[in-house]
């Protein structure tokens, strides 16, 4: 009997095999072999941590603070979040029971999808989005279901859209605002229709707020504020944009105590607790960190009001986005698509913008910008950009 | 503080029409604020801020610590606008504690400022003592680190 052994590409399992690779990382492979580059294409903020978290971090390795944490989370980050949701959102968490820290937003998401989802069950989601959320829905044996919004919009998501694409086996919905790639955020309006729609059709929600703190005018609008909602919600957040804190990994997910012990019961087994550093650093930011954010939040707003107006002024449109750290122009007016109009940017004048259709199908014929970035560096962007629009 | 006097204070050499696209507002506008801020005397000038180690050149400077008797009428300001007219004296400021007043100094070499204490400081009228320090190293100055200029060290491109 002859046997054909397996190589090392047979191991790996179809589900993955078959999860396509974030456009993203192609981009990244193409931007890294260059040199000289100003990159538009970086969605992380570009201060340090403030000194004082960073100190405070310091300071517990230096106590020797470097062991397991309850899997929930340390209590006392629980309990300064508990008063972050109430201060912030008017929203009551337990800290004993509806709280778990994660590490970072992607965790709080991955478990939140596996203890909720079963084969087959299908995840509205909205497009343009963070790249993450269908591979992981995917992961977690769910079907991702894009829903679209529009520039027409301002790429708010639209109950009218939703109504399109629920179907029976529609077990949750997705939302994302302040979003990655649009800066896009919701009015009262919206959030109160989107609230109507998961009861009208039981779904459970599940709200990715990690920008919510740069969120420039016409308010914050979250989910968690809305009482009705209170028993169908995963909410999610973390530290990474708000105190500039990408490398600790922290995020924290709030939800009704059912739903966050299904969550735990996977976060103790793959996690088992977020770094007992990273947390330290989170009670800091808690406590101390929010003159932090306001400065840096209002030096991201006039960076926005800088690249907006820059924008429009080269004849690329560009809606005023009220949150996060990314402006979605609309190249369509050169003739290129985005693909072709990122490369030759790159090629032509070493400015890197992600193309939109990075963040799906929908995002054909934008760009995403990000201005987190030194302000030298974006002028000197934008001065090259308004040349290579002007010479097409 | 207005916004447009943060922006100046961070960067004074930054242009009307880039100002003017931060704060939304028309480049007009920006340049008769600032006109206005410099006539009423609330901008008083425009300095670049610099690394004294990495300029060649001998100045040294010295803090000074004076206790001086104010004055019946007036207080400590005539004999301070008295002390600022002298160009030696870069900063000046009016202090609580075991001491009147704190300048910044400069001068080509220690002698110089000495004799500038001695001559020009302790023997004027109403100063009761002095103490000389003389600067080192300067590690940060006007909210400006002088070493460790700052990197991006980001990924070039991430999600």
């Amino acid at each position: 009997m002859t046997t054909v052994s397996k190589s090392a590409h047979d191991f790996v399992s179809p589900l993955v095999r078959d999860l396509p690779k974030s456009g993203i990382r192609d981009f990244f492979d193409i931007v890294a072999s260059r040199k000289d580059v100003i990159s538009l294409g970086i969605g992380e903020p570009d201060f340090l941590t403030p000194w004082h978290i960073r100190e405070k971090a310091i300071a517990s390795l230096e106590r020797g603070m470097t062991r397991y944490t309850s899997n929930l989370g340390m209590p006392e980050l629980r309990q300064e979040l508990a008063g972050y949701m109430r201060d912030t959102f008017r929203a009551e968490y337990d800290w004993q029971t509806e709280i778990l820290v994660t590490v970072g937003v992607s965790e709080g998401f991955d478990i939140a999808m596996r203890a909720v989802l079963s084969p087959g069950d299908e995840v509205l989601y909205h497009e343009p989005c963070f790249v993450a959320y269908a591979p992981l829905i995917r992961m977690a044996q769910g079907v991702p279901v894009a829903v679209e919004t529009f520039r027409r919009d301002e790429f708010r998501l639209t109950v009218e859209e939703l109504e399109k694409k629920v179907t029976p086996r529609t077990r949750v919905l997705l939302v994302s605002f302040p979003n990655n790639p649009t800066g896009a955020t919701l009015r009262r309006e919206d959030t109160e229709a989107l609230a109507d729609f998961v009861i009208r059709h039981d779904l459970l929600l599940v709200s990715d707020e990690v920008y919510s703190e740069l969120t420039y005018e016409g308010g914050r609008h979250s989910l968690a504020a809305i009482p009705r909602l209170r028993d169908r919600l995963i909410f999610l957040n973390g530290f990474s944009k708000a105190w500039s804190m990408t490398g600790f990994r922290l995020g924290y997910v709030c939800a009704p105590a059912p739903l966050t012990d299904a969550m735990m019961k996977i976060h103790q087994y793959c996690m088992m607790c977020a770094s007992s550093t990273a947390q330290m650093a989170g009670i800091e930011a808690l406590q101390h960190g929010a003159a932090d954010v306001a400065a840096m939040r209002e030096s991201y707003h006039l960076r926005r009001n800088y690249i907006v107006a820059s924008l429009n002024e080269m004849g690329l449109d560009c809606f005023m986005p009220r949150g996060a750290f990314y402006v979605f122009p609309s190249i369509q007016s050169t003739g290129l698509d985005s693909t072709t109009f990122a490369l030759r940017l790159l090629n032509e004048c070493n400015v890197a913008c992600i193309p939109g259709t990075a963040f799906g199908a929908c995002g054909a014929g934008f760009l995403r910008c990000a201005y987190a970035t030194g302000m030298e560096q974006l002028k000197e962007a934008m001065d090259r950009m308004a040349a290579f629009v002007q010479r097409l | 503080m207005d916004t447009l006097l943060e922006l100046l204070k961070k960067n004074a050499r930054e242009s009307d029409a880039t100002l003017a696209k931060k704060l939304a507002l028309t480049e007009t506008e920006v340049r008769e604020r600032i006109a206005a801020y410099e006539r009423d005397g609330v901008i008083r000038g425009y300095q670049a801020v610099l690394n004294q180690d990495r300029i060649e050149q001998t100045d040294v400077r010295a803090v000074i610590e004076l206790r001086i008797r104010p004055e019946r009428e007036g207080g400590f300001d005539r004999i301070a606008n008295r002390i600022g007219k002298f160009p030696q004296v870069e900063s000046m400021c009016l202090m609580s504690g075991a001491y009147d007043l704190l300048l910044f100094v400069k001068g080509q070499s220690l002698q110089q400022v000495a004799q500038f204490v001695s001559a020009h400081l302790a023997s004027l009228d109403g100063v009761l003592s002095t103490t000389t320090h003389f600067i080192l190293k300067t590690y940060k100055d006007q909210g400006v680190l002088m070493e460790g200029v700052s990197h991006d060290d980001r990924l070039q491109v991430c999600p």
